[in-house]
């Protein structure tokens, strides 16, 4: 079905973003126009999503041109369901940062750049047009990587050059990738790829443009052997950034692999087997990097790596099961990582710092967040009633049926160390007594109590959310549902887009 | 960097580059040019300038801080995307007034998008010279 | 023709990588700078090169009658330079402020331990 409107949330992030270059230093109406923004931003992806959910899947034709020739936006229940959460995610992140961000910062244009980032998201998540989907991928990366080195500290710097280099050069993978299936079909769409490259009988040649594909996606969802860049940069920028960064960034890397892999390019056996050997391997590094990190913010990078490694094996499976686990993962790890990085802000706040030795007594200080805090780390871990839990069963159920012992151990290895991590957490900086109490740089008590709730807000706001996706799962498992018929069937996707 | 034939060239030059880079911009709906290439060559008038008289003056001659460019023309630029939306017509569908007007062409939203490129295109370029130049002093 | 570009792709993303590898931040950019030159080529050589005229329909007509080129490549590598040329454009300021807080041209340096955050 046409509708013009699916663009409604890309613009408002863009006239937000756009206002506040408008009001360049003033960063009083920066933050007004940021909530605003993002919450009217969030109103409006809720109605795209319930426009998708009652509906069928929709579509927009840019300028009116026809769906092979033009640039197509499609709206099917994946993409709408990204565009919620990451609005969500975004609303939090932009309250988080009315205190959380420096005035320097803000100063050097903080929230346009995250505007930016967020519009590029949307974007992504939206377009049917492989090239687009370039384009939105480098909005993304080039707003990143000004929200990474904003305020140009010694390590920021350092930890900047390594992601860019990496993510420069994933961006150049992918470009081959597209030169290649552009060379084999002469077309963009990926409804109209879809069609086409079923039609080639060379089947390496598709092969080898996967490869790239995989490569380019790879280093930017950080799976196995394409991972360093990530440990070693997304500890270093403010909390609020590394938030968008951890919760946001790396999953349009999934997401991106989930569509060309499915829609684009079933892939074959041995591309599965390789998916399900490096989602395995991910699994497992994530689990090697983060058992004796002392610094929380160095812990939840490998946490992040560790459960890419579950989403990327729910799509190598290539089952039903294992797709309705990943997506409910994706949905799940989306809230939960920005929730952890807002968390290990708001903790260094409290302590002046993220590292063990100097974290302690937040229970005794906080009993009250400490409580929202758990809810947070409980459903990080899965623990029944809450999000985390159920797509780990089926990609339990999933990885048994289809015999892949290897991920099925790693899954194990990775649910049990994300239980030890957790725990040793809770005991260091919850109810450990901190060593010198007097030595503690407590910047959270001093706040007014208006800013105070500008950094709490979010991170109940988004603790809240896990909660329902756990007391709600029914519905969203209903969704994971739709969402894997219509990955693992294209041809509802393509009908509509060729129409 | 202060030779007086480069200031005597630049006082003649800046005004004839700022010329041709709206005549690129308003010929790039048929022929070759627009936005994009009418903005480069606009700003590299004003880099010209800012060789012979230092990055200074030619801040001052702009009046407005280049991140200003940026974000009226990307207002310009997205206004002219979205307005279509109000007809019913999908972003970006080119909407044309039917009579032409001298000199300028025929007048539509690709027109004014295309300006918007330009003033962005201007604003982007010196922003970034502006602060290599100014860094590496 | 297109041998040469063939070869000339390859030369570029052999130099291009050869020089990512290397140690040199300099070089790391040059590299990232000839790798997209190569992609920006094999766009090009990939969208069919023909003798052809620009396809442009011409005013009496309907339909293109003659052999022309396809505007896509052409398209889409406009807008990946203009990319890369914003890219290239922050690592240059990136790097050099990074030199500046280094004094050091070398990769290897980059590894301040933390103090933490």
């Amino acid at each position: 079905m046409i509708d013009n409107h699916i663009l409604a949330t890309v613009l408002i992030q863009l006239f937000t973003a756009i206002l506040q270059l408008v009001f360049w230093q003033k960063t009083l109406t920066q933050r007004i126009l940021s909530v605003l923004g993002s919450t009217l931003a969030v109103c409006f992806s809720i109605e795209l999503f319930s426009k998708v959910f009652t509906g069928e899947t929709l579509v927009m034709n840019a300028a009116g041109w026809q769906a092979p020739f033009g640039i197509v936006f499609v709206a099917d229940l994946f993409s709408s369901t990204l565009v919620v959460l990451t609005s969500l995610a975004g609303l939090a992140i932009s309250l988080f940062s009315c205190v959380g961000i420096s005035k320097p910062r803000l100063d050097y244009g903080y929230f346009p750049v995250f505007h930016f980032l967020i519009m590029g998201l949307t974007g992504a998540f939206l377009t049917g047009d492989i090239f687009n989907l370039y384009v939105w991928f480098e909005v993304i990366i080039i707003a990143s990587f000004v929200l990474m080195t904003l305020g140009g500290r010694k390590t920021q710097l350092e930890g900047s050059v390594k992601y860019m280099a990496l993510n420069i050069l994933a961006s150049t993978f992918f470009l081959t990738g597209i030169a290649l299936l552009y060379g084999l079909t002469g077309t963009l769409n990926m409804a109209d790829l879809a069609v086409k490259i079923r039609e080639i009988d060379n089947p390496y040649l598709i092969e080898f443009a996967a490869i790239f594909f995989l490569l380019g996606f790879g280093t930017k969802s950080a799976i196995f052997p394409l991972y360093y860049w990530l440990p070693s940069s997304y500890h270093t920028p403010p909390s609020a950034v590394a938030a968008t960064f951890g919760g946001l960034l790396t999953k349009v890397g999934v997401y991106a692999m989930f569509r060309v892999f499915t829609l684009i390019i079933p892939p074959s056996q041995f591309m599965q087997n390789i998916l399900l050997f490096l989602a395995a391997l991910t699994v497992l590094t994530g689990i090697f990097g983060m058992v004796n990190k002392r610094n929380i913010r160095k812990l939840f990078s490998y946490l992040i790596i560790c459960h890419i490694g579950f989403m990327i094996g729910g799509l190598a499976l290539f089952t039903k099961t294992a797709f309705l686990g990943g997506i409910t993962y994706l949905i799940h790890d989306i809230i939960v990582k920005t929730n952890l990085f807002l968390v290990a802000g708001l903790m260094s706040f409290m302590r002046g710092s993220a590292n063990y030795d100097n974290l302690g007594g937040l229970y005794k200080d906080y009993p009250k967040i400490s409580l929202i805090i758990a809810v947070v780390l409980f459903s990080l871990v899965g623990v029944p009633p809450l999000s985390g839990f159920w797509p780990k069963i089926y990609l339990f159920g999933a990885s048994l049926d289809a015999n892949a012992y290897l991920f099925f151990c790693a899954l194990i290895l990775g649910s049990f160390f994300t239980l030890s991590v957790v725990i040793k957490l809770w005991s260091e900086a919850f109810w450990k007594e901190p060593k010198n109490r007097e030595k503690l740089v407590d910047k959270f008590t001093v706040l007014p109590s208006k800013k105070k709730v500008f950094l709490i807000l979010p991170i109940g706001l988004l603790a809240g959310i896990s909660l329902m996706i756990g007391l709600n799962i029914e519905f969203v498992i209903q969704v994971a549902d739709r969402i894997s018929d219509e990955l693992l069937d294209s041809s509802s996707y393509i009908q509509t887009v060729l129409k | 960097m202060s030779s007086i034939i480069l200031k005597t060239a630049v006082r003649y030059l800046l005004p004839i580059l700022l010329l041709f880079s709206i005549f690129l911009l308003l010929r790039g709906h048929h022929l070759p040019g627009g936005g994009f290439v009418g903005g480069l060559v606009a700003s590299i008038a004003f880099v010209l300038h800012s060789f012979a008289h230092g990055t200074e003056n030619t801040l001052k001659l702009l009046k407005y801080n280049p991140i200003r460019f940026i974000a009226m023309g990307l207002l310009l630029a997205a206004c002219s995307m979205f307005i279509p939306i109000l007809w019913g017509y999908p972003p970006m569908t080119a909407l044309w007034v039917d009579r032409m007007i001298p000199v300028v062409g025929s007048i539509g939203t690709a027109l004014f998008f295309d300006i918007g490129v330009y003033i962005v295109v201007v604003g982007a370029v010196l922003n970034i010279l502006f602060t290599i130049s100014l860094h590496s002093h | 023709m297109e041998l040469v570009l063939v070869v000339l792709i390859g030369i570029l993303y052999a130099t291009g990588i050869f020089l990512i590898l290397r140690r040199s931040m300099v070089k790391l950019l040059l590299g990232i700078a000839l790798l997209g030159n190569g992609t920006n080529i094999l766009i090009f050589l990939l969208g069919n090169i023909v003798k052809g005229s620009p396809p442009i329909i011409g005013e009496n007509v309907n339909i293109l009658r003659e052999i022309y080129a396809d505007p896509v490549p052409q398209a889409l590598i406009l807008t990946a330079i203009v990319i890369s040329f914003g890219l290239t454009a922050f690592a240059i300021v990136l790097l050099h402020r990074v030199y500046a807080f280094l004094d050091s041209d070398d990769l290897d340096d980059l590894n301040t331990p933390d103090e933490d955050i």
